[in-house]
């Protein structure tokens, strides 16, 4: 071969360029080009923009009650769904963990969930919740079914955590499945020997060791619940009232509905921020908490 | 963990999970059902069999979703954009290990660093940029998109995964006189395998299911996804459940095969991303 195709620049050019470019113009460009933008009034259309300095972002924390109600929704969406999703699945996880004889089939049972979409299954409870449910309800006479689901903020928030639970909790499980085998078998035996509970082995052996099962868990959970979506969007679309609309969605129709990209681009900007603090630190405190076998 | 003998406890643990596991599958059971119903008997009886199976449900949402052609964009576009994914970021994630000069060691951690940017946060001028370079409204577009939205990520995993590939196998090949791209191609890539199946499965299930990057990028009806064809459905057709949930059942249907033909490599794909992860 010609010694220019394999010199080192060539080779560099031929084995990152690729990757290099389409990350360039998808991720980068974007990014720096949404940063300009948050600092102008662009509306998506017009050639010419004008700088307007941080009012975008004083908007945003003064004069913006729908960013300000969509975050606050959206932390309290993530919360809710980051710990009943987690004690689910690790509870399917430390039950399937034991030598039962339908664990393999049940474990594929709980992830069926989550190969859909989050569009799909938002379509596929809106029709459990406004027609099954309270046929349910007649049936049977339970409250619980004959509440207005999705037709009240309350219900709405329940029914958006209820779904994405139900989605999350089986991808949960296998990781809580892969650490909970890596758990060694002598160190239990040797603590139920010196007497130790069930509740003990749980919390102060089997818990610290599966640690790092739990940081992916969380980093995951957070993440998938925070940048939330196709469920708001298919399920309650936001309602009532925008009650459930999150910040994701709060950033779309900012831009793509009222035309206001400058607006809109600063608080994907704001977003952008907030996820990555929340990372680092989540990420950080769990790190600390892992144990070196 | 510790094996046990088969007894009372451990029965009725069994028994929880799968009350449990019924518990899940309870929704897939009212819409399977509720899509062979027609529309009057859907509405006074949710959660009985049919009386009669309505097939006529499904010729429509055959129609409405044209729904040959959006499986064969999903499909296409799932296809291609991970075999794009799985070429560039292969290769970049070896030249960048294989070759930690100052700038490739700094575009290594860029590429990690900007995992943790949310798509949400970039959407909005990568509409103008598609527009720019003309990703919008083709297919190779979107390839282009998922490859560099991909990258990062898929770049980590290879980047893990081949710090244990020993470089003697490539020093031998360089004695025998092998190009570097031969060395990539002939003897690294094949050894890669076990995780291009875990990319190829984690990727594709986000593709596949992903719907706010088609809805930015794909606007004309030919080029309709599953996703994007059940949307537009909805907003066509919000009350009329016979109709829907037999399209939803043809929409779900496709990656629920896919997950239980190749479960094994989904999970076993799962575990490996999210320790890597």
């Amino acid at each position: 071969m010609r010694r220019w195709l394999t010199s080192q620049p060539m080779q560099q050019t031929v084995f990152v360029g690729p990757a290099l470019l389409a990350y360039a113009i998808v991720m980068v460009l974007p990014f720096l080009l949404g940063l300009y933008y948050s600092f102008t009034n662009w509306n998506g259309v017009a050639s010419h923009i004008d700088w307007v300095g941080l009012r975008n972002y004083k908007t945003i924390l003064t004069d913006d009650p729908d960013f300000g109600r969509s975050l606050w929704f959206t932390a309290k969406f993530t919360v809710a769904v980051v710990l009943i999703s987690n004690l689910l699945g690790f509870l399917i996880a430390y039950l399937l963990s034991k030598p039962l004889k339908s664990r393999n089939w049940l474990r594929t049972l709980f992830f069926m969930p989550n190969v859909l979409g989050g569009l799909l299954l938002g379509f596929i409870w809106r029709f459990i919740f406004t027609q099954s449910f309270p046929a349910l309800g007649q049936a049977t006479g339970f409250g619980f079914f004959n509440l207005s689901w999705l037709g009240t903020e309350s219900t709405g928030f329940w029914g958006l955590v209820i779904v994405s639970v139900w989605q999350g909790a089986g991808y949960l499980m296998v990781i809580y499945i892969a650490g909970l085998t890596n758990v060694p078998s002598d160190m239990l035996e040797a603590a139920a020997i010196d007497g130790a509970s069930g509740m003990q082995i749980l919390r102060n052996i089997v818990l610290p060791l599966i640690m790092p099962a739990v940081t992916v868990c969380l980093f995951l959970s957070i993440s998938w619940t925070f940048k939330s979506f196709d469920l708001n969007y298919s399920l309650t679309q936001g309602g009532p009232y925008g009650t459930t609309e999150s910040v994701a969605m709060d950033i779309y129709y900012e831009a793509f509905k009222n035309n206001r990209y400058g607006l809109g681009t600063a608080k994907a900007f704001v977003f952008f921020v907030v996820v990555a603090v929340i990372t680092l630190v989540q990420v950080s405190i769990t790190k600390k908490r892992e144990v070196e076998m | 963990m510790r094996t046990q003998p088969y007894g009372g406890k451990l029965f009725a643990s069994e028994i929880a999970v799968i009350l449990l596991a019924l518990l899940f599958l309870v929704p897939f059971y009212f819409v399977a059902v509720n899509s062979f119903k027609s529309f009057s008997e859907l509405l006074v009886d949710t959660s009985g069999l049919p009386k009669h199976v309505e097939w006529h449900n499904y010729q429509r949402a055959w129609e409405v979703l044209h729904f040959p052609r959006a499986l064969r964009n999903s499909i296409l576009i799932t296809a291609l954009s991970g075999i794009a994914m799985v070429l560039v970021s292969s290769m970049a994630a070896y030249r960048l290990l294989r070759r930690p000069t100052k700038g490739n060691r700094l575009l290594f951690t860029m590429f990690i660093a900007s995992m943790i940017i949310p798509f949400q946060a970039i959407m909005i001028p990568l509409v103008k940029v598609g527009n720019w370079f003309h990703l919008l409204n083709s297919i190779p577009g979107i390839m282009i998109c998922y490859a560099g939205l991909g990258a990062s990520f898929t770049i980590f995993l290879y980047h893990g995964f081949m710090k244990s590939i020993p470089l003697e196998i490539e020093e031998a090949a360089v004695m025998d006189g092998c190009t570097p791209y031969g060395i990539f191609w002939r003897i690294v890539f094949p050894l890669l395998k076990p995780m291009t199946v875990t990319v190829l499965v984690l990727q594709s299930l986000w593709m596949w299911n992903d719907f706010l990057l088609p809805l930015l990028v794909l606007q004309k009806p030919e080029l309709q996804t599953i996703q994007l064809a059940t949307n537009s459905l909805f907003g066509q057709y919000m009350k009329q459940w016979d109709l829907a949930l037999a399209a939803l059942v043809m929409g779900i249907l496709p990656i629920l095969v896919f997950f239980l033909l190749l479960q094994r490599h989904i999970i076993q794909g799962i575990t490996a991303g999210a320790v890597k992860g």
